[in-house]
């Protein structure tokens, strides 16, 4: 190698060396911006005002990468410091087995988790003759998959499900709410019956009329599809469910976390949902029940905890909720999840629901915007809550998550599990980008200028 | 890590215009390969001679950049060999996408420009995406070898299905 090809070798390394110090440090300067706009949004902003985020300083893993786009939301939610303060403030000061001990820390640990039940039950609207009362009508599992489970395995002997019966569902539920009905009406001879939307992603009356009929005996739908982003009508579905005298299950593990629930309002009898979507721990989920059907189901699980009295050949089962919480629970994820639930309150759902209508909207724009996006479902900015789903056009989802992510923006990819919705829509995978409270404007503009990379990218040639 | 270095021209160029992406007629044998968590799925076909060479290989189906792209340099790469040099390969390939094959100079010329998924190792999720091709071939060319030539071939599969690695 002659000298002057070693100083052009040392000077395009140096030019390089430069060409990224620069690069790195406008996005510190731009990380540092964000972050100072959304600390003063935090001290003195307007909530509803969604190009800053006043809410990202609470979330310690947002919070250390001000740039990070998390659009993963419907996937699991971040945990605020709250939570995980609570979390360690029970091993540090409470730690006990509940429901057990006859001493101080396992009372303290019971209460935790009875409060956590009273907590839940105001927040999902539940009316009963007291708290005490409410709060029994909480059971608490590992989360919403597990809930469903809980009722595809009990429910059909309650309501005495037979060959020729029906359960219903819609095309749009999560595997959760899909594959236990579909082995329950395999195990007891009945049909599932699928209800579908319209272009829109809409489930007309039309529809609700004519799946839910006399045969119905269980109806299992999900609030907001994990997929197309827009809430079903839960009210019109339950009185028809009503009507012809069937049993109505809501999977709210996609509603929860975003609009205020009230189960008498939604006239349901079951609901199920996940702490971890809402901002608490993995690991803790949510069954509300009416106390008629409750009371009358089997236990899918049996052990310690769950009984009154057992003998060598029976046992006798304790009353609900511990009747189905068999084992020691995870008391401080629960003490947890209450802190989570208290957290959303302090903000309020009316703020909540304002900041991620206006962010839903802003997203589809955004993604309107970009010819080469095909958005999965309504392309109707006011339709969607939380969830957008869309492809690029000609890109396989897996290689848009993966160039999506070198450009610091987490999106899912994938099925969703969902596969026989995509299936009935056509597709085998899509793109799906879900927002919370405390994402901005910011995180979707980042997506919308790492969209136009990609497409760059797979078109350069 | 720099995406870059994973979606190269050549990469996309693979994806995007696939030359051996077709339905043969009347192949030898064909197998068929799916990645459940991704709904990828892969048709791929062979052609052999007489003596058991692969003379063309060709697939169908759907996937991202990286599965087809690595379906297509695979269909390129194992044409004129033979069953035991190509299930070398697979292993080859294989090793190489988990990050325990790293020498670029024998893997490059091994494995010509598939040696450019080497980067995939550093992406965790997206390995089955790259082995996919690879993990249908080797397949079936094992049922082919063990319904032939008996199963003494058997001994370098690993308990769970995959290619062994301790003989190559």
């Amino acid at each position: 190698m002659s000298l002057n090809d070693a100083l052009l070798g040392a000077a395009a390394t140096a030019a390089n060396f430069v060409e990224n110090a620069a690069s790195k440090y406008a996005a510190a300067r731009e990380a540092v911006r964000i972050a100072e706009e959304d600390a003063k949004a935090a001290l003195s902003g307007d909530p509803a005002d969604i190009t800053k985020s006043p809410f990202r300083i609470a979330y310690p893993l947002l919070a250390a990468d001000p740039t990070y786009a998390y659009l993963d939301n419907a996937a699991t939610a971040q945990r605020p410091s709250m939570v995980l303060k609570a979390q360690k403030e029970f091993y540090t000061t409470m730690n006990a087995n509940p429901l057990r001990g006859l001493y101080r820390h396992s009372h303290m640990a019971t209460s935790a988790i009875e409060d956590a039940r009273k907590h839940v039950a105001r927040f999902l609207g539940v009316e009963a003759a007291s708290e005490r009362d409410a709060g029994n009508q909480i059971v608490f599992l590992r989360n919403t998959s597990e809930a469903l489970n809980l009722l595809a395995h009990s429910l059909p002997e309650v309501v005495g499900l037979e060959p020729g019966d029906q359960i219903c569902i819609s095309i749009m539920e999560h595997h959760s709410n899909l594959i236990p009905w579909q082995q329950a009406c395999k195990k007891y001879g009945a049909e599932l019956v699928y209800m579908r939307p319209n272009e829109e992603g809409v489930l007309e009356s039309a529809t609700i009329q004519a799946c839910i009929g006399p045969n119905t005996k269980i109806v299992s739908v999900v609030h907001i599809s994990n997929v197309l982003g827009i809430p079903n009508p839960i009210a019109e579905i339950a009185q028809r469910a009503h009507e012809v005298g069937a049993v109505m299950v809501v999977d709210g593990a996609q509603s929860a976390p975003h609009i205020p629930i009230d189960v008498e309002e939604l006239g349901c009898d079951f609901f199920a949902m996940s702490a971890h979507k809402m901002g608490g721990p993995m690991g803790v989920g949510v069954l509300w029940g009416r106390p008629e059907f409750l009371d009358q189901m089997e236990p899918m699980l049996t052990g310690g905890e769950m009984i009154d009295s057992v003998t060598e050949e029976d046992a006798v089962w304790a009353q609900v909720p511990q009747k189905f919480e068999a084992g020691t629970q995870d008391a401080a994820g629960i003490y947890a999840f209450d802190a989570a639930i208290s957290y959303l309150e302090s903000i309020g759902f009316e703020t909540i629901e304002e900041r991620e209508r206006k962010l839903s909207a802003y997203l589809v724009q955004k993604l309107k915007e970009l010819s080469f996006i095909e958005i999965v479902g309504s392309a109707n900015p006011d339709a969607h809550l939380g969830v957008v789903s869309f492809n690029v056009k000609g890109i396989h989802p897996h290689d848009v998550a993966s160039l999506l992510d070198e450009e610091n923006v987490a999106i899912r990819a994938g099925h969703h599990c969902a596969q026989p919705l995509l299936t009935w829509m056509g597709i085998s995978s899509c793109c799906r980008a879900s927002i919370a409270f405390y994402n901005s404007t910011h995180d979707i503009d980042r997506l919308a200028e790492a969209l136009e990379g990609v497409w760059g990218m797979f078109h350069a040639h | 890590m720099p995406i870059n270095e994973l979606y190269t021209p050549a990469l996309l160029e693979h994806s995007q215009d696939p030359f051996n992406k077709y339905a043969m007629e009347n192949p030898t044998c064909t197998h068929e390969g799916i990645n459940p968590s991704c709904g990828d799925d892969i048709v791929l076909s062979l052609r052999l001679s007489d003596s058991d060479i692969i003379e063309e290989a060709a697939f169908t189906g759907s996937g991202c950049a990286v599965s087809q792209a690595s379906a297509d340099m695979m269909a390129d790469l194992v044409c004129g060999l033979d069953l035991a040099q190509a299930r070398d390969l697979c292993k080859l390939f294989i090793q190489m996408a988990r990050g325990e094959a790293t020498d670029t100079e024998l893997l490059t010329e091994r494995l010509g420009e598939a040696a450019c998924l080497k980067t995939i190792a550093r992406m965790p999720a997206r390995v089955k995406c790259a082995e996919l091709a690879w993990r249908t071939l080797d397949q079936m060319l094992e049922d082919r070898q063990s319904g032939g030539t008996g199963s003494n071939l058997k001994a370098a599969t690993t308990e769970d299905g995959i290619p062994g690695v301790r003989d190559l």
